[in-house]
């Protein structure tokens, strides 16, 4: 691996300054890269700081609530000291998102194809008609029938599906290098969600753009990514390529996610529980932060933060106990 | 035996556009005769997408939205017929847990006021042993007896689905009617209110109609399942042989898009064309032929009939004999390692249920 990745995130920090004075560690040193054309999976339940990540990289956190510190480097830019002007410039155009809710991320006022040319004219120019013509030719790359006609329809004419895929064609527009995938599916019904994931993996091998995916279904994980970071209360607990993560998982929480999904294949019985609660982030524990839910607890875990340690090659985990096979050898 | 709960062609349109005059002009059918029945201390789940009319059957059966026509039997006697005292006594015996515990508990009423009022307009615990009524549900459903001060703010998303499930138990239902309970929730706490659940079926003998749009977590609780898609239901069997081999069309797409945590799943995924069509002018003749890869020109005119096999599996298609195997389409999860097995194990104490007094308190006054 010669090439540099293409974003390049160390330390990254962010902390919420509550009305009360009290401060919320959101996100605690996270290092992660990505790889051109690689699709790296962030897993985690609700409050565990993925979707803040995601924000952070994007620069769409509120300065005066929040503070964001570490370095974000994207293709030479580092995101976290850029300019708002230089952040307007990559937004959109070599890094995209898409949201959850494509109910709420699209302008009801504006018709789809407004959107969409906006966008191609901020940041590419040319002609409104060429512009145009690009629109339509997006929508059509996402699958939308009749695009000549759609693109003058208002978001609430179309139905969740579509307008998810409207979104997307509106963050390929300027053929991004990097895309950031906010639970891009959640909101979706399950044939739906197939249509997208389907839609979205003949996109990569398409445009050859690096996606984050975030999520907390670890069937989309299994289904996309290459890649998984696993995160809990606000830190990466656990680090490895897809295949790894299912099959030997090496973080006690990484096993309880995988215990508490209901499968499919085998006759049910009582799913795996993880105990209690995330814990408070005005006020996170001295040592590691699943200690009081994990089954796996010793003396020292409670006393002293676990490093993040590589295992074997590529396979870190946050974890004094790891490699976890011996605990039941 | 005679079933608990019996519904017979139900049918509920919405008037969606109206006249000047206010005569509606056209309708939204949201349950279009749908028929099914649920056994004593069984689960029937309810499956389908958005706007395929299951949440609005699960309240035609509580009579919370009145059905337009259709038959509703419980314990043999004609729901549609009763008055508003007789009503009052059905719902003690049905009850209904939400999707969103957010949104379904008062935010101005402690935990033992929501307990309580149930208990109260049933006139069921004379007012004196109340409290210690309410300790015993809270300890049924997994939460300290001391929360019972508390407000619903106070407690998180799992906390709150576990009030809602006390509130509904106090007044010792028969059918609890569960609206998709863990969608709103993480995995980690759905698989802790799924348990419970389960649970407490076993120990009270409760039956459930489980609507829900997640195939694995149905696979996991329900004995029997019905599929529906736009307002009717298009196959019903046993868990087990749905899931072995779904037969109608919309079954196998659905099933097969799945999601399953496994890397290497080999699958042969049904891909639905098209977008779901709209119940406000449900296609003639089958409502999925125009999504179904199997379509014949039969299908464009005539509706085909729900018929049950002699295992009581039913499909409502014209041509399943002739549709390829339909063994294949579920992706397989795999197998865990024993490693991992092991180690998933050490996550499965048994959830602490202290011993409660439900089933002395049956004889309730």
């Amino acid at each position: 691996m010669s090439e540099p990745p293409l974003i390049e995130i160390e330390g990254l920090r962010v902390l919420f300054h509550g009305d009360d004075g009290r401060t919320t560690h959101a996100v605690d040193s996270i290092d992660l890269s990505v790889a051109r054309g690689a699709t790296i999976g962030i897993v985690g339940e609700s409050g565990s700081g993925k979707s803040v990540t995601s924000l952070a990289i994007m620069g769409l956190l509120p300065k005066q609530t929040s503070d964001v510190s570490g370095s974000v480097r994207f293709d030479g830019f580092d995101l976290i000291s850029a300019s708002d002007q230089t952040l307007r410039d990559l937004r959109g155009n070599r890094l995209a998102m898409i949201f959850q809710e494509p109910m709420t991320s699209l302008n009801p006022s504006f018709t789809i194809g407004d959107q969409i040319i906006e966008t191609i004219l901020r940041h590419r120019g040319g002609t409104p008609a060429q512009a145009r013509q690009r629109a339509i030719e997006l929508l059509r790359r996402v699958h939308i029938p009749s695009p000549d006609k759609r693109i003058d329809d208002y978001p609430h004419k179309l139905s969740g599906g579509m307008r998810q895929r409207v979104m997307i064609a509106m963050a390929l527009s300027c053929d991004p290098k990097l895309l950031i995938a906010d639970e891009p599916t959640t909101a979706l019904d399950v044939t739906l969600q197939a249509q997208i994931l389907d839609l979205m993996r003949e996109l990569k091998a398409e445009s050859g753009a690096a996606i984050i995916l975030i999520t907390h279904d670890l069937g989309v994980v299994a289904e996309v990514c290459d890649e998984v970071a696993v995160m809990y209360a606000g830190e990466i607990v656990e680090r490895t390529d897809v295949d790894a993560l299912f099959a030997s998982p090496q973080h006690p929480y990484t096993v309880g996610l995988l215990g508490s999904i209901p499968r499919l294949d085998r006759p049910s019985e009582r799913l795996a529980t993880i105990e209690g609660m995330v814990p408070n982030m005005a006020n996170p524990p001295v040592g590691c932060r699943f200690s009081a839910r994990c089954p796996f607890v010793i003396e020292p875990c409670v006393t002293a933060p676990p490093s993040l340690v590589e295992l074997s090659a590529g396979h870190w985990s946050r974890c004094i106990r790891a490699p976890l096979e011996r605990l039941v050898s | 035996m005679t079933a608990l709960l019996e519904a017979e062609g139900l049918v509920k349109h919405f008037p969606a556009e109206r006249s000047w005059l206010g005569r509606p002009t056209s309708f939204v059918k949201a349950v279009d005769g749908v028929s099914f029945s649920v056994a004593r201390g069984e689960t029937l789940a309810i499956v389908g997408e958005s706007g395929c009319g299951k949440s609005t059957l699960s309240r035609l059966v509580l009579r919370l939205i009145e059905p337009d026509a259709g038959k509703l039997r419980f314990e043999g006697r004609d729901l549609r017929a009763l008055g508003p005292a007789e009503l009052r006594a059905f719902r003690r015996d049905a009850q209904i847990i939400f999707q969103d515990p957010y949104a379904s508990l008062n935010p101005r009423m402690t935990v033992g006021q929501i307990l309580t009022e149930p208990l109260a307009l049933h006139g069921l615990v004379p007012s004196e042993n109340r409290r210690a009524r309410v300790e015993e549900l809270l300890r049924l459903v997994g939460l300290p007896p001391r929360v019972a001060r508390r407000y619903p703010h106070e407690f998180s998303g799992g906390q709150r689905q576990r009030i809602a499930i006390a509130r509904a138990l106090a007044v010792e239902p028969k059918l609890v009617i569960c609206d998709e309970p863990v969608s709103a929730l993480d995995v980690s706490i759905r698989s802790q209110i799924l348990n419970l659940l389960r649970d407490l079926q076993a120990r009270l003998g409760l039956a459930y109609i489980f609507v829900s749009h997640d195939l694995a977590v149905v696979k996991h609780i329900a004995d029997r399942v019905a599929v529906m898609n736009l307002g009717r239901i298009v196959e019903s069997a046993e868990t087990k042989a749905l899931f072995a081999a779904p037969r109608h069309p919309y079954s196998r797409a659905l099933l097969s898009a799945i999601p399953v945590p496994r890397p290497q799943a080999k699958r042969s995924r049904i891909l639905l064309q098209g977008e779901l069509p709209s119940a406000l002018n449900p296609p003639a003749g089958c409502r999925f032929h125009p999504r179904c890869p199997f379509v014949v020109d039969r299908c464009r005119t005539e509706n085909p009939e729900l018929v049950a096999d002699s295992t009581g599996h039913a499909t409502a298609c014209h041509h399943t004999a002739e549709l390829p195997p339909g063994d294949a389409l579920i992706a397989s999860d795999g197998e865990l390692s024993p490693t991992l097995e092991k180690l998933i194990a050490a996550f499965n104490r048994p959830e602490v249920l202290l011993p409660s007094g439900v089933g002395t308190l049956g004889a309730a006054p």
